[in-house]
Parts: structure tokens; C-alpha cells; sequence
């Protein structure tokens, strides 16, 4: 091959190096990450204790009527509560307990609020990863399936099915599959979750069915169209027809160019899915009578047992904050670009 | 030129060449041609360039070579013949295995031709894999011979690189290194210098220029400018509305060009050598559908007659290898080049400074761009700020009009400092320093009509309202050859040409004294950045406007300013009159930059 | 970078979102469902509260509910509070959302930062639990809490969105321009950016009224209405409950109001975002 001289090359920029000093930055930016999360929960900590204490009485939500006359069971609540503090002191009093393990007790049956609410979530936590990990190749084998068939009939027609799936209350949802299958349609499912007196809901899968097919449904749809939507800009974008323009067969294009760009916002469209969950099993559970957080913080509040309703919101709002913060993560460690940028 | 003409006319060498005949691309569902009646013939070894403005459909004719067309459009009828064999008709299999094999691609955006998440050696060894040519220690060196080939270096550190970490150009000469490597016999490239510097365009072009020697390679080469054509085609094919207009080796077309369009573009090209009175072409380039009847340029040709109308001209020979698609090239006279030179500006001609720089510093953030600038502009004189991308060009004019606020140092306006940012400058100095930007696509509210958009400047600064003012909008839009049915349009309506000259009348209407224009005609086609600089020309004359003119292109700063101010990395490295920079360079970047810009003349 | 003709657009957003199937479905179901909540209260055979036949009887077209009234009636009288309530919930949480949202784009800098860390300590709950929170410590919950609440689980999540609407106009050199004619800031948002952000708005706009109608039957359903004896959708599948094998009706025939009415909000949110998408130069 004959060599051209060198060129030379007086303008160009100099591209940023790799690696070094990487680590260094990593650390500082995660730093950073994590330190504005717990800023958040803090800020949270605040609203929800300022919108469970400071917004009405609960004590006199509990004792309607009895509020006057019950004086006994008035001065117990209240006591619980440590009404004749100062909302200040209330505050920082629960935030101590909150971060040493004792935060506080119900005001529905006086045990403490720690020890209710621990098997549940266990419970809870069952039926969310069951569900994503139903959820995920569920979305993604839809997604590529309509890509597949790209605006033509069936891709519209799945693409409309999930729509209007998507737009759909989960406890719609919930309910119509109650109706369909545990009742005068089909008799396969059980509507309640039968709790059995020694483990857990897991120990009798056939009750798990409905609710985790609920959650699989309301989330779905919104991964799969985000998916497709991915999958497809990538598959007409500029360097996947170069290389077809080369002459790189479909199928690999396909795999190692398109599908590696699409995966990233997918991750992201799952984590948030799962933030979502966290909030979505209030409703599912209530439906099944499933004994995990969400049916839980549905009877506190009903019962306004404002210490359980505090440390079962802190709960769900930090996961939320912790799932969007690894999706965060993990949308940058899969971006190339995103990561030599930090790193440089 | 029919096939057999071709066929007997040229031996062409056994390996390589490419023949196109008669090719037609049509929207799909529609008869609508998109181009139509192309024959090309490329030869080893040899550079075609096809030239063309938006919408003269070289880039459909670049791909169809790859028997490739865009979503919406199929190639409907022709020809491509590689070696006897025609790419339209041979079965899919063949032809993924001819491209990039035989006929290779260079894309134009740099960026978009490699995949963001796999490493570039990874990336110019595939397509080598994929055919299975040769071992995976021999593919690697082949890599690496290539990027050598091309000016890259090729340690391991450079090949794991991703492409957002290289510059503009080093993507595009990876490009090239990525469509040589299978010694490909043709190649097709799409305006691949768009959007890079002028130095590293020439460093591209050289580098590619020698590799299609050295390898015997056909290109063709796609592009707008007539300017980078001039410096490597052998023999050049101009383009107009799908057709081809003319077709001849390179010397011809520049010095004898036959077609009125043609003579038209090269009217309206700047000089580096000389001042030149640009001109531009009346109306627009018509889209695929609205094709006038009969020559497709004849309701914008000077020369049309009712017989122009009639019929569409054949592509004709008049002389060995040039051929022209008009009726009446016999009559039409000859062209000269320098026709239209008009001498410099007078470099000892008196000025009475209207607006002063005095060291300039600009800052974003906490990084410092621009050093100590100085300079100043006269009343109805054109100062040129002249640089690369990255110079400080468009930042010092940004801070002049109030757009940036983070500068340090002084700008005085007839005396009085400005302040910083234009919204603490009082509201008079606001209206006469007006400031039109580079995208006309981003620059005007899509939401608003012209009229809207032209008056605002008069209500807001206090010069018309309601009755009054739309009869001078109708003015203004008569001065910038807007036509009056355009007063109720919608901007996102209108052309990029056009989009300009209402952003121009919108400075206008403020009654400016200075305007300051960065970069307005950059993202325009060449015949239209000809009537803009006439426009421009004309206020200046007539209205004794000043202007601070931002741009990268040399040439034109020799036929549209007075002085001319060379900036590199922020700082001012050479200024004085036009004639003088440009005739005698003092500094060493000034000689490469006017040695770098591809010239015509 | 065009030098070619286009031809006229008819420009009016509304004539390309009429163009779109999901979106001119989903208007014509939306509205059948919103002229049966507000007419239908004067057509029903019985009253709100009135006995028409033993509890979960089959009497009647959808039988009877858990107190013996007839399930058809309360069906026709119990959308209107959910319609008013889910519209103007929706309409509190635009109109707050896109304030913050622009506000904070337009400023750009230290105040961005500062609003959008705020705004995600608010995101930080999940839709139904900001409302369940403060349920606790009222009684009873009147319309207008739980239109304030739900409105107020939407702003920050329409102001992220708008946000990101806005910081792409923002840059645009058109606002610039205005800005250097020295235009007043409250009209550079409100003629130039907020006019260019209508689609993406409008279509925003028809995603939260979706949320909005399940927020508010969600809360039916779990029970925090403020008249337990009125008719409400929600309320009603938590009422009848109990009888979901026996007597279905009584809970399948709101549900399927709210579907229907959810999936057609949604697919019309879904038309105008294509509408949108397509055509903004």
C-alpha cells in the first residue's frame, strides 16, 4: 500500500483521554449523586410529616364524635402522638426514631410500628420483582415483534392494544381480570389472596397469578411502545444505513448495532416502571387483599395511624428515590458518551 | 450520450468504471420523477464531481449508484453498470455483498456514519470480518495500514477510542479509511467535507484525491460547491430540478460553461483573487412535482424564449466529452470569468468610526475564549470577522450585539460604551445595532406570519404601528424582493432564502445603523447566498449601513467587505483592508488559510 | 437548507390532529362518555338514593346494588363528579406544571437548579400516595382537597415535562432575537416560547386527564369520597364488592365506564402527541 505522507494536522482538537484520572472523577460524581438522593429523602421526610401532622387532627379523625366524651383514649392518643410538643420537636423526635429503628408506634392497636410492617415488605418486594421479571421479556418480545412487522397491520394493532391498555387504572385492570377469571367467566384464580397462618402469599402461587398479571399489565404497555419507539429510530438512523450501505447483513445489523443503542433507554424506561410499581401496589393490593405495604398503608390511613402512614410513605418514597437513582447509574454506564465524560 | 456511443467511445479498462444510463428515481406510488434521464460514465482513476444546489437531486443520484434509495422514493428506471453488470437488476444477495466491496459510500455527517457505542477499530475491521477476508491479525494490520493511509494514527490507544472522542475530521478520514480498506473500484462520496474546517477539508480531499490515484479508483463526488469541485474533479456534471444540465471536463465548465444555469451558479460564486459583484438566480428551485413544463429552467433563465416552454432539451454534445441540455447555447454568446469583477474597496478610503472594539475578553463561564480583541467599524463599511471554527468569530459578534453577556473590555458606539448584556442598553442603541443570525431555520418564530415577524421591531422601538407599519413592512419586504403575497405566511412556509431576507427586512425595520450578520448565508445554497450579498451590497450603498460580517469563507470577504479582521483561537491575528490581507498576508495563518481555501480562479 | 418550494401547510394544529385516527376516536368516545355524565342524571329511571328492589337483585338492567338501588341509575348519576372533578384537577396541574416548568427553563442557571430540586422532592411520591398522606389526617375529604391534591400530584411531573419542552425553544436563536430587541420577559414567554410548545402541551394536557379520572376512582374506590352515599364510579366498585360473583354488575359496570373513558382520553393524549410530533419545523 503506498503511504501518503502524513498530514499534518495543526487544528485539530485534542480528544479528551481516557481513563487516568477516571477513577477519581467517578467517585466524586457518585458522591454527588448519592448525597442530592439523601437531600431529597430528607426534604421529603419533611412533607410527609408536615402533611400527616400539620394539615388536621388525626386524633380527632380517629374518635369522631367519641372526641369530647372518650377523654381517656383522647389524652392516650395524643400522648402517642407527643401532641404537646412543639411541631418542631415532634419532627425531629420522629426523624431519630425514623434512623434508629423506632419509628414510632400505631395509634390503631399501640404495638410498635417496626415490627407490623417488616413481613410485609418482604411481601410486597415478592410481588414487584415477580412481576418485572414476568414484565420485562413480556415488553421487550412484544417490542420486537412490532418492530418487526414495522407500520404495518399488526404492529398498529398491537400498538393500539397497548395503548389503550396503557391509559387503563390498574385496579380496572385488576378488576376485570377478577371478574374474568375467578368468577362467572372462568373459576381458575382466586379473588383474595388467601393469607396462610404460617408463610407467606408465595406458598400459594395460584394467588399470586392475578396480581402479578395486574401489575405485568398496567406496566407493560408503556416499556414495550418506549422499546418499539427505540428500535425503531435506531434502525433508521444514519450509521445502521451505512452499515447496510456496507453491505452488513440485516440480521447483524440488527443485533449488534441496533439492539445495543436501544437498550439503554429501555433500562431506563424499566427502572422508572419500577419506581411506578412502588406506588401501583397501593391499589393492587388493596384489590387482592395482599398483605404487603401498599394494603397496609390503605388500612393506616383509612384508620389514621399517622405513625404507620409516616413510615410506610418514607418506605415507598425511598424506594422510588433509590430505583430512579440506579436507573440514573446505569443509563450513564451504558452510554459510552456519558461515561468518558465523567471520566475526563 | 446514448449506451452504445459509450461503449464504443472509450476503452475503458478492464477492472473498474462505471456506466450509468438513462437512470430514473420516481416517488413511491406517484409518478413523480425525482430525478430523471442520467447518464454518467466514471473512469478508473478519474474524479467526477456532480454539482448541485437543495433539490437538484445529486444525493439520490449518489446513492442510486449503491442501487439504494431513500424511504419514499424507488429507483424506477436505468441502469448502473459495473463491469457489464447492472446493480439495479442483480438479486439482494449480490448486491449487499458489491457494496462496500466494489462500490463504496462516504456519508456526510461525519458523526452519523459511526455506530456511538463500539470502538472505532472495532468498527473498520467488521466489514473485513463479515467477508471473512483474511486472519484476524491480518485484518487488524489492514486496519491500521489504513488509518496510516489517512493521516490517523493507529496505536491501540487511538483504535479503542469511541467516535464522540474524535474531531470532525478524524471521523470523516476514519470514514474514508473504513471505504478503502476493501479496495473498493468506485466510490461514492456525499459532500463529505460539509461542516468541517477549511484546512482539514483540504487535508480530506487531498487524502482522498491521492488514494483514488493510487488505487485506480472511480469517485464521484456530490456536493454544492463548485469551489471544492474546481480544485479535484477531472470532469464535472452540474445538476438542476433532477436532470442533468451540463456535463464536461473540469477546465471547460470553468472557463466555458454553456448552460445559462450554470454560467448563473458561477456568477454568483465569491473570488479569492478578486471582488466580484455576486448575483443571484430570480425565483426558486422548483421541488419534484412542480417542474415547470418543458426546460426546468426556464421560468428563472434570462435567456428563456416560448420555445424553452415547449419542450424539455435534450442532452446534446457541442464539443469532444462536453455536452449541455439547452436549446440555445449557440446563441447565448460566451462567458468570461471575470465578468462582474468590480474593483476592491478603496483601502485609504477615509473612515469615520462608528463602533470600537478595545480589548475584548470573553469568557463562558470560567474558560476564556477570546483575548484582548480590538478593532473598529466605519459608517457604511463591511468589517469581515474572519476564522475557523472555534476562532471567537461568532462569540465577538455575539457580545457586540448584547447577545453574550460575559465579556470584559470596552465596545463604544458612537462614542458611548455599551453595556453589556442588550437588555441594559438603552433602547436606542438597542434599534441601531441590529443582529441577524446564521440559521434562518431557527432565527424567525414559526409560529408568526411576516408581518408579525417584520413589524415588531417597529412597535417595540416606537418607528409604526397598525396601518402605518404594515404599509412599511409591504416596503421593506419589496426592498429584500419579498413578494407582498407572502405578508400573511406563516414563517415555517417559507425557504431558507427567503426565511433570510425577512430576517434581514426584520433588522430593517428597526432602522438600524450597524447590522451585524453572523454567518447568514453559510447554511444557504450558493445562487442564493449570491442575491443575499447583492441585497446586502445595495443597503450599503444606498443606506450607508454598517455591517461586522461573520464568516469562515475567505472568498467571500475579498467581494463583500472593506476590512478584514483574521481571528485564530480567540485572538486577533492579522487586520487591515481586504486588498492588503489578501494580496499581501503578513503572518503565517493568514498564508495557510488563503492557501487552504479551494479557489476557482 | 432548502432553496425548494414548500407547499402551503394547512398549519392549523387541529386540522393535522383531526388527521390522526387514535386522536379523532378517542375525542368522539371522550365526549360520549362526557355528554352521557352530564346528561345522562336526568334520563335515569330512578334516583340516586332510591330502593328499587332487594340488594344485588337481577332486577333491572344491571340488577341492583349492595342497598337494593338500581345499578343503571347510579351509573348515570355517579360520572359527573368524577368528570369535574378529574378536569379540573387536570386543568390545576397544567397550569401550575407549565408555570414552574417554563419558568424554570427560561431562567436557566442557578434558579433551574434550585426549582427542578424542589420539583423532584415533590416526584418523589408517587401520584396516589401524595393524596393518601394527607388523607390521613383529615375527616372527610371535600372535592376541593381532593382536586387540589390530585392537581398537585401532576404539577411536578407536567413541569419536568414542560421543562424539557421549553429548554429546547429557549436556545432558539427567535428568542434570542426578541430578547435582543429588549422584549419583556413575561411577553418572550408568553408570545414566543409558550405558543411553540402547544402540541407537546396539548397532548400532556390529555395524559393527565387520563391519570386524573384513575386517581380520582382509585381514591373512590378505597373509599375516601366525599358523600358516601353518592353515586361515584369508584365508590361503587368498592361497594359492591362483595357480590362480584353473584351479581357482577354492580362493579363490573363502573369499571367499565372508567375503562372506556380512560382508554379513550388516552388514545386521544396519544393523537395529539402524534400530531405533534409530526410537522414542527
Amino acid at each position: 500500500m503506498t503511504q501518503v505522507a502524513t498530514l499534518p494536522d495543526p487544528f485539530e482538537e485534542v480528544a479528551p483521554p481516557r481513563g487516568r484520572s477516571g477513577g477519581a472523577a467517578w467517585g466524586l460524581w457518585l458522591l454527588r449523586r448519592l448525597g442530592l438522593a439523601v437531600f431529597t429523602l430528607w426534604l421529603v421526610s419533611i412533607l410527609v410529616f408536615l402533611a400527616t401532622a400539620a394539615l388536621g387532627d388525626p386524633v380527632r379523625a380517629i374518635l369522631g364524635r367519641d372526641y369530647d366524651s372518650n377523654v381517656a383514649k383522647r389524652e392516650q392518643l395524643q400522648g402517642l402522638l407527643n401532641a404537646d410538643h412543639s411541631i418542631l420537636w415532634r419532627y425531629f423526635h420522629w426523624l431519630g426514631g425514623l434512623l434508629t429503628g423506632d419509628p414510632g408506634t400505631s395509634l390503631a392497636n399501640g404495638q410498635p410500628v417496626w415490627g407490623q410492617v417488616s413481613s410485609n415488605v418482604m411481601n410486597t418486594l415478592a410481588l414487584v420483582l415477580l412481576s418485572a421479571l414476568v414484565m420485562i421479556p413480556v415488553a421487550f418480545g412484544i417490542a420486537m415483534i412490532s418492530s418487526h412487522f414495522r407500520r404495518r397491520r399488526p404492529d398498529t394493532v398491537i400498538q393500539t392494544i397497548l395503548l389503550a391498555l396503557a391509559g387503563v387504572p390498574e385496579f380496572v385492570t385488576g378488576i376485570l381480570l377478577v371478574a374474568l377469571f375467578s368468577t362467572s367467566v372462568f373459576h381458575i384464580f382466586p379473588a383474595v389472596t388467601i393469607s396462610s397462618a404460617t408463610g407467606h402469599p408465595w406458598d400459594t402461587p395460584k394467588g399470586m397469578v392475578l396480581p402479578v398479571a395486574t401489575l405485568v399489565v398496567a406496566v407493560s404497555p408503556y416499556v414495550s411502545r418506549i422499546v418499539r419507539a427505540t428500535l425503531l429510530e435506531v434502525l433508521d438512523s444514519d450509521y445502521v444505513e451505512l452499515a447496510r450501505l456496507k453491505g452488513i447483513p440485516e440480521p447483524v445489523v440488527m443485533r449488534k448495532h441496533a439492539l445495543l443503542n436501544a437498550i439503554v433507554p429501555g433500562i431506563q424506561v424499566i427502572a422508572l416502571q419500577l419506581a411506578w410499581l412502588a406506588g401501583g401496589v397501593v391499589l393492587v393490593e388493596t384489590l387482592f387483599s395482599y398483605p404487603g405495604v401498599g394494603f397496609q398503608l390503605v388500612d393506616a390511613v383509612r384508620s389514621h395511624d399517622v405513625p404507620m402512614v409516616q413510615l410506610l410513605s418514607m418506605i415507598i418514597a425511598g424506594v422510588y428515590v433509590v430505583v430512579n437513582l440506579v436507573a440514573d447509574l446505569l443509563s450513564i454506564l451504558l452510554t459510552p458518551r456519558a461515561r468518558t465524560a465523567i471520566s475526563s | 450520450m446514448t449506451a452504445t456511443e459509450t461503449d464504443a467511445d472509450h476503452q475503458v479498462a478492464p477492472t473498474g468504471g462505471l456506466i450509468v444510463e438513462n437512470l430514473g428515481v420516481t416517488l413511491t406510488g406517484r409518478p413523480v420523477d425525482v430525478v430523471d434521464d442520467i447518464d454518467l460514465v466514471l473512469r478508473p482513476g478519474e474524479v467526477v464531481g456532480l454539482v448541485g444546489e437543495s433539490g437538484s437531486g445529486k444525493t439520490t443520484v449518489g446513492t442510486s449508484l449503491l442501487g439504494y434509495a431513500r424511504a419514499g422514493a424507488v429507483i424506477s428506471s436505468g441502469k448502473v453498470l459495473i463491469e457489464d453488470r447492472d446493480v439495479l437488476k442483480l438479486p439482494w444477495r449480490e448486491v449487499r455483498q458489491l457494496r462496500g466491496e466494489e462500490i463504496a459510500y462516504v456519508p456526510q455527517d461525519p458523526a452519523s456514519a459511526l455506530n456511538p457505542s463500539i470502538r472505532i477499530g472495532k468498527q473498520i475491521v467488521e466489514l473485513l470480518e463479515l467477508r471473512g477476508i483474511g486472519t484476524a491479525a491480518s485484518r487488524l494490520q489492514g486496519a491500521r495500514d489504513g488509518l496510516a493511509e489517512v493521516g490517523l494514527p493507529n496505536d491501540d490507544e487511538f483504535l479503542k477510542r469511541y467516535a464522540h472522542q474524535l474531531s470532525g475530521g478524524q471521523v470523516q478520514r476514519v470514514a474514508l479509511a473504513m471505504a478503502f480498506l476493501p479496495k473498493p473500484k468506485v466510490l461514492v462520496l456525499d459532500e463529505p467535507t460539509t461542516g468541517l474546517d477549511v484546512t482539514t477539508q483540504k487535508m480530506v480531499l487531498d487524502t482522498m484525491a491521492e488514494l483514488c490515484r493510487a488505487h485506480h479508483v472511480s469517485a464521484l463526488y456530490v456536493t454544492h460547491d463548485l469551489a471544492v469541485v474546481a480544485n479535484i474533479a477531472d470532469r464535472v456534471a452540474v445538476m438542476y430540478a433532477g436532470q442533468i444540465a451540463e456535463l464536461g471536463p473540469r477546465d471547460t465548465i470553468f472557463a466555458n460553461p454553456a448552460h445559462p444555469y450554470t454560467r448563473a451558479l458561477l456568477d454568483s460564486i465569491p473570488h479569492l483573487s478578486q471582488a466580484r459583484a455576486l448575483k443571484g438566480i430570480p425565483g426558486r428551485t422548483p421541488s419534484p412535482g412542480s417542474r415547470p413544463d418543458g426546460c426546468r429552467f426556464n421560468d428563472r433563465c434570462s435567456f428563456a424564449i416560448d420555445e424553452c416552454r415547449q419542450q424539455v432539451p435534450e442532452l446534446r454534445t457541442i464539443a469532444p466529452d462536453h455536452e449541455v441540455r439547452c436549446i440555445r447555447v449557440e446563441e447565448i454568446g460566451t462567458w468570461d470569468i471575470s465578468r462582474g469583477t468590480v474593483p476592491d474597496s478603496d483601502p485609504d478610503k477615509k473612515r469615520d468610526i462608528i463602533l470600537s472594539v478595545q480589548g475584548l475578553n470573553i469568557f463562558y463561564g470560567r474558560k476564556q475564549v477570546v483575548h484582548d480583541a480590538s478593532f473598529d467599524l466605519a459608517k457604511g463599511e463591511v468589517v469581515a470577522l474572519v476564522g475557523e471554527s472555534g476562532s471567537g468569530k461568532t462569540t465577538i459578534s455575539r457580545s457586540v450585539g448584547g447577545l453574550h453577556k460575559d465579556w470584559t473590555g470596552t465596545i463604544s458606539f458612537e462614542g458611548r460604551e455599551l453595556a453589556k448584556s442588550a437588555r441594559q442598553r438603552s433602547a436606542e442603541d438597542r434599534k441601531r445595532i441590529q443582529y441577524i443570525f446564521q440559521n434562518p431555520y431557527l432565527s424567525l418564530n414559526p409560529r408568526l406570519t411576516v408581518e408579525q415577524i417584520i413589524r415588531r421591531p417597529m412597535e417595540l422601538f416606537g418607528i409604526a404601528k397598525g396601518k402605518q407599519a404594515t404599509d412599511r413592512v409591504l416596503e421593506l419586504m419589496e426592498q429584500v424582493a419579498l413578494g407582498s403575497q407572502m405578508l400573511r405566511y406563516q414563517a415555517n412556509r417559507l425557504s431558507g432564502g427567503e426565511r433570510q431576507r425577512v430576517a434581514i427586512a426584520r433588522a430593517l425595520a428597526a432602522e438600524p445603523d450597524v447590522m451585524i450578520c453572523d454567518e447568514i448565508t453559510s447554511a444557504l445554497d450558493v445562487s442564493v447566498q449570491g442575491s443575499i450579498v447583492a441585497l446586502l451590497e445595495g443597503l450599503r450603498k444606498d443606506r450607508g449601513i454598517s455591517m461586522l460580517f461573520v464568516t469562515h469563507n475567505l472568498a467571500l470577504v475579498r467581494s463583500i467587505a472593506a476590512r478584514v479582521e483574521i481571528l485564530q483561537a480567540g485572538r486577533v491575528v492579522e487586520a487591515g483592508s481586504v486588498v492588503t490581507v489578501m494580496e499581501t498576508p503578513k503572518e503565517d495563518y493568514t498564508r495557510k488559510l488563503l492557501s487552504n481555501s479551494p479557489r476557482i480562479d | 437548507m432548502s432553496g425548494t418550494t414548500t407547499p402551503p401547510k394547512t398549519s392549523s394544529f387541529f386540522r393535522k390532529a383531526m388527521r390522526q385516527k387514535r386522536f379523532t376516536f378517542g375525542l368522539t368516545v371522550t365526549l360520549l362518555v362526557v355528554a352521557f355524565a352530564v346528561f345522562a342524571p336526568h334520563l335515569a329511571p330512578y334516583g340516586e338514593n332510591e330502593t328499587a328492589g332487594p340488594p344485588f337483585a337481577k332486577d333491572g338492567v344491571f340488577g341492583t346494588d349492595y342497598l337494593g338501588q338500581d345499578v343503571l341509575s347510579r351509573l348515570m348519576h355517579g360520572g359527573q363528579s368524577i368528570l369535574v372533578i378529574s378536569l379540573l384537577a387536570t386543568l390545576l396541574g397544567m397550569v401550575v406544571g407549565v408555570l414552574i416548568g417554563v419558568v424554570a427553563a427560561y431562567s436557566g442557571g442557578w434558579w433551574d437548579e434550585v426549582i427542578m430540586r424542589l420539583n423532584d422532592v415533590l416526584l418523589a411520591f408517587p401520584q396516589i400516595l401524595l393524596a393518601l398522606v394527607v388523607l390521613t389526617a383529615l375527616e372527610k375529604p371535600s372535592s376541593l382537597v381532593v382536586i387540589v391534591l390530585v392537581g398537585a400530584s401532576h404539577a411536578p411531573r407536567v413541569a419536568r415535562v414542560s421543562r424539557g419542552v421549553a429548554l429546547g425553544i429557549v436556545s432558539r436563536d427567535f428568542v434570542v432575537a426578541a430578547e435582543a430587541l429588549g422584549e419583556r420577559r413575561s411577553r418572550v414567554i408568553l408570545a414566543e416560547v409558550l405558543p411553540n410548545m402547544t402540541g407537546p402541551l396539548l397532548a400532556e394536557a390529555g395524559l393527565r386527564l387520563t391519570y386524573s379520572i384513575g386517581l380520582v376512582a382509585a381514591l373512590g374506590f378505597l373509599g375516601f369520597a366525599t358523600d358516601p352515599g353518592a353515586a361515584n364510579w369508584g365508590l361503587m366498585m368498592k361497594e359492591n364488592q362483595l357480590a362480584l360473583s353473584t351479581q357482577p354488575w354492580g362493579v363490573v359496570a363502573p369499571v367499565l365506564m372508567i375503562a372506556i373513558f380512560t382508554i379513550a382520553t388516552n388514545l386521544m393524549a396519544d393523537g395529539l402527541a402524534q400530531a405533534s410530533q409530526k410537522g414542527d419545523d
